[in-house]
């Protein structure tokens, strides 16, 4: 598929070459992200109707498999609400920064060994930083709109946010240690040989730190707290409405499948196969990271049906004083590894 | 003028011009952003003379933690803005000598012979050369204890700020997790076992 894309970039003056070769790769990626997007409320709707022994949406479409299209459309249509005395440049420009930070972590996501829009050198400290940038998009709409449930939503998440920022950083340093290298594609290819050498295991905690810092990171159930409806109704968006709101749904979305991948590709061997070693099964493919990173989805919509939401200063016990510690243990206990050459880290 | 020079100048105006925005605007929150642009577009700078780990680290840093901590005192607080405003002229001239002086050492550096060596020799490294690592084995090994005495201060500092706010105010009601934890349905609930009446 990149020579295609080589190919076509080449009927272009040689100036535009590296944009359209570049334009071309990121639409491969963002088409199907956005569809994705779609499918995936569909899928939790569905799996939690289930779990709650619901039908689910089966209006629209066969099996309702159309609702989402329907919905993206309901909101397009929408008008847009600028509330009274709200500050609108910084209204109106919130959505959009929540979205490029969600969607500009994804240009350094490698998809296969070969397939990624930029083999960036250091591209884990890219996805930190730009996901690190997502809080002002949540903290300005909070503030800009100008009503208290907004800003107290906004305040909720964007502490959240800081607080388990540094327990993922721990947890990501880890992985460093363990991979010698910052680029996701290398850190990928040290956990070859088989499934015992994947992340999961030697950096077991790490591994459930860094899933559970994920769900609280894109503000997801049980830690829901900044868009808690039994409190202050919809949290930071609350005044948001039609095609404004549908962006910050998007990148909430986008986010979730951004911690499904980025978790996959750290600790569950991302396109490495589970039975390598077995001719064609055992194959590195696209699609084991697309089946971790659906199991993944699946667990976060499993968690939203199972929990019930926690209770906010539970919340930052848990970041600040449970799993900031676990990380700093765990990140000894890889030391002592090392040192005494204990599993796949004698190298 | 080659496209690295294009950019340069590019980040370079937003940059000067976002500092200006800094000090220039009214709205408080508005400044906070306008520094937020500020980092930004310095670490974009980075990035061009290839110091991609200072670049990204200075977004996660500065951007993503230190400048949203001044967003939200900056939010929270309640700003006078007259108030503020009103020894503007009793302040200037001291400002102004302020400034001048703090020009007068940028440009006594920016004139000194090392730097202007430095600035003339901007290197160029080959692709898989990695910035990270390069980095890492100097503070690690020449500069360890530099570091590390750079670590302890800022652990120091850790510490303190967190006794500052650890006020005990008696009558206080505080939930202890572990007293939660262990708690046992014996002790807080009793059965009683009754005769059903006919």
């Amino acid at each position: 598929m990149l020579d295609l894309f080589k190919n076509i970039s080449e009927w272009f003056p040689e100036l535009l070459q590296p944009v359209v070769y570049t334009g071309l790769k990121a639409i491969v990626l963002l088409l199907p992200l956005i569809l994705s997007v779609a499918m995936l409320t569909y899928v939790e709707r569905k799996v939690i109707g289930f779990m709650q022994n619901r039908v689910g949406p089966n209006r629209v479409g066969p099996r309702g498999l159309f609702q989402p299209f329907a919905d993206v459309i309901k909101l397009l249509f929408k008008e847009v609400i600028l509330p009274t005395n709200a500050n609108k440049t910084l209204f109106l420009i919130a959505p959009f920064i929540t979205l490029v930070t969600a969607f500009g972590a994804w240009a350094v996501i490698p998809l296969s060994s070969s397939y990624s829009i930029a083999n960036v050198d250091a591209s884990l400290l890219y996805v930190l930083a730009l996901t690190s940038l997502g809080v002002y998009g949540i903290i300005l709409a909070g503030w800009a709109t100008n009503s208290k449930y907004a800003f107290l939503g906004a305040m909720r998440s964007a502490a959240q946010m800081v607080a388990y920022e540094i327990a993922m950083g721990f947890a990501l340093i880890g992985v460093v240690m363990a991979a010698d290298s910052l680029n996701l594609g290398k850190i990928v290819a040290a956990q070859s040989g088989g499934i015992h050498h994947w992340y999961w295991l030697w950096l077991f905690p790490l591994f459930i730190v860094y899933f559970i810092s994920g769900i609280a990171e894109t503000n997801r159930a049980p830690f829901d707290v900044a868009e808690g409806e039994s409190e202050i109704v919809a949290g930071f968006h609350v005044e948001y409405s039609g095609i404004a709101f549908a962006l910050f749904f998007l990148a909430e979305y986008a986010n979730m499948i951004l911690i499904a991948a980025l978790t996959s590709l750290l600790f569950l061997g991302g396109w490495l196969s589970p039975f390598e070693g077995i001719p064609y099964i055992g194959a590195p493919s696209t699609f084991w990271l697309l089946a971790k990173m659906g199991f993944i989805l699946f667990c976060f919509l499993w968690f939203r049906a199972t929990f019930p939401r926690y209770r906010y200063d539970q919340i930052m016990r848990l970041g600040w004083k449970v799993f900031i510690p676990i990380t700093l243990v765990w990140i000894a206990v890889e030391g002592i590894f090392f040192y005494f050459k204990i599993g796949p880290f004698s190298a | 003028m080659t496209f690295e020079l294009f950019l340069f100048y590019l980040f370079g105006t937003t940059l000067v011009g976002s500092a200006m925005g800094v000090i220039l605007s009214r709205n408080p929150v508005y400044a906070v952003l306008f520094l937020v642009l500020a980092f930004i577009n310095s670490s974009f700078l980075w990035m061009l003379i290839q110091a991609e780990f200072l670049a990204l680290l200075l977004i996660v840093v500065y951007v993503g933690a230190v400048a949203v901590l001044f967003l939200f005192v900056v939010m929270m607080m309640d700003i006078n803005l007259a108030e503020l405003q009103q020894g503007f002229t009793k302040y200037a001239p001291v400002g102004a000598v302020l400034g001048v002086i703090v020009l007068i050492e940028i440009g006594f550096v920016m004139m000194s012979d090392q730097i202007t060596i430095k600035f003339n020799e901007v290197q160029e490294f080959a692709a898989d050369y990695s910035n990270t690592e390069e980095l890492g084995i100097e503070l690690y090994t020449n500069y360890i204890y530099p570091f590390e005495l750079a670590a302890i201060i800022l652990l120091i500092a850790i510490v303190v700020a967190i006794t500052l706010t650890m006020r005990k105010r008696p009558g206080l009601k505080v939930q202890d997790i572990n007293k939660q934890v262990a708690v046992d349905a014996k002790d807080r609930v009793r059965i009683v076992k009754m005769e059903a009446e006919e």
